[in-house]
């Protein structure tokens, strides 16, 4: 078989993924954190205020990765496998998830207290993305209700796919309505129409946001692994190593 | 013994649901009751002034219509998955798809249906300028329908547990709210002399998606609640 292949195999195992999980979310916590510190500092130090918008505009760095993780890590739980493991991933996304649109929603907020003079609107994007809140706490809320920890997996990944229908219409809310969010300004591929000394920091925290995700992906995984293999040899071995 | 044909095991189930209704009359009638009470309280509560009243009586009508038919979705497969009838459900010749799409159309004829033949008079209440009642009436007309079937995937997602509460309330919304913002939008544009017929298309397009799609969603939500 594959090296890979064989690898990724053995991952699903339980007692591997609780090894990979301790050693790699330190990791991915403490690259994390190294990144975003620059990513905050550059943005709040090194780019240069907006000619309209002053100072505020800073928030954009905290709330465009946080807008862009809140709609990719919801696809992520729609694409829940039959493997006992990638449900238990699926389900620790929701709560991570949550939180990242919770920021989205709460810095939206703060800019738009200055900006267009009221802390909330019922604009197209500022709705779909409170909904996509709902849906969030609705798939964490079914996963807790189920006892069988397998069913309420499928039955939370099942709901989270009824709501993927969301997630384009946040995506282009702002290009099918006239809205008071602004439009699209950041690309990936082709030009933003932002100015180039504005990106940098930028990307940093995209890039840390999304190693945010895994390292608190992996801990909360491997807590609710353990959870799940309570009881097992190789978890009471594990308790006794730490008593 | 033959198999039944999927018109033959509607029929079946029609007639068993409507004599089971026939024998409880009174619980028709109150999803209706509920969304009279939603709108004498709305109406207190706003004060009763007239011209208060006609600008916001089709938000909620659709409030209540909403409203109601939540409160009514526990009854759709709770009283089968406690007597045994859902597990026969799943083993019987016809796919479970189809039972309950035609059960989930049995459900809105029995709970929605009133409501729709009661709105005339509870427009009425609200003072609804008469122009745009055929409006209301068409977006409930395609929306309550859109509402029981994005509902029946609630309630079998949530019909495996014992006390669903609030839950059913928490997954339902969400999806309830484009079918609202559609449905109370479309009436608000004949308000302000606007064409209404793009929010009734939408909801028409998302009627004749979601009478495709919820019931396969709900028959998997079924097998994994019950299996």
């Amino acid at each position: 078989m594959n090296p890979v292949v064989r690898w990724f195999h053995q991952l699903g195992s339980p007692p591997t993924f609780d090894r990979f999980a301790a050693r790699w979310a330190p990791w991915a916590y403490g690259s994390a954190l190294l990144v975003m510190a620059y990513g905050i500092w550059a943005a709040l130090f090194q780019v240069p205020a907006d000619y309209q918008q002053g100072d505020s505009f800073r928030i954009l760095y905290i709330h465009v990765p946080s807008a862009w993780m809140s709609m990719a890590i919801y696809a992520a739980i729609a694409l829940i496998w039959r493997i006992k493991l990638c449900e238990i991933l699926a389900m620790a996304c929701a709560p991570i998830g949550a939180a990242f649109t919770l920021i989205t929603l709460a810095t939206g907020s703060i800019w738009g207290r200055p900006m267009w003079g009221t802390w909330w609107d019922w604009d197209p994007r500022l709705t779909t993305e409170l909904i996509l809140l709902f849906l969030y706490l609705g798939v964490i809320g079914l996963y807790g209700a189920i006892d069988d920890r397998r069913a309420a997996a499928r039955a939370a990944g099942l709901l989270a796919i009824v709501g993927v229908v969301l997630l384009p219409v946040i995506r282009y809310s702002v290009v099918w309505w006239n809205s008071l969010h602004q439009g699209q300004t950041i690309r990936l591929l082709g030009e933003s129409s932002i100015d180039a000394s504005m990106l940098p920091p930028l990307f940093a925290m995209i890039i840390g946001t999304k190693l945010w995700f895994i390292g608190s992906l992996l801990a909360r995984a491997r807590a609710d692994n353990l959870l799940r293999e309570f009881g097992k040899d190789w978890v009471k071995a594990l308790a006794e190593t730490r008593r | 013994m033959s198999t039944p044909t999927l018109l033959q095991a509607a029929r079946a189930l029609l007639a068993r649901d409507l004599r089971l209704l026939w024998r409880r009359r009174g619980d028709a009638l109150q999803p209706a009751l509920f969304a009279l009470l939603v709108i004498v309280l709305f109406a207190l509560a706003l004060g009763g002034e007239p011209q208060l009243l006609a600008k916001v009586a089709a938000g909620v009508l659709w409030v209540a219509a909403l409203l109601s038919g939540l409160l009514a979705l526990d009854t759709l497969f709770r009283g089968d998955a406690e007597d045994g009838s859902l597990e026969q459900w799943m083993l019987a010749p016809v796919p479970l798809a189809w039972l309950v799409l035609v059960r989930t159309l049995i459900h809105w004829a029995t709970t929605a249906l009133p409501l729709l033949l009661a709105t005339p008079l509870l427009a009425e209440l609200l003072q609804l300028p008469r122009t745009q009642l055929p409006v209301l009436l068409a977006a409930l007309a395609l929306g309550t329908p859109l509402l029981s079937l994005l509902g029946a995937i609630v309630a079998a997602l949530t019909v495996g547990m014992r006390r669903s509460g609030i839950l059913v309330a928490l997954l339902a919304l969400p999806l309830y709210v484009p079918v609202l913002v559609f449905g109370a939008g479309s009436v608000a544009q004949a308000s302000q002399g606007l064409d209404p017929t793009g929010g009734l298309l939408l909801l028409g397009a998302g009627l004749v998606l979601t009478l495709v799609l919820a019931p396969l969603t709900a028959a998997a939500a079924i097998r994994i609640a019950l299996n």
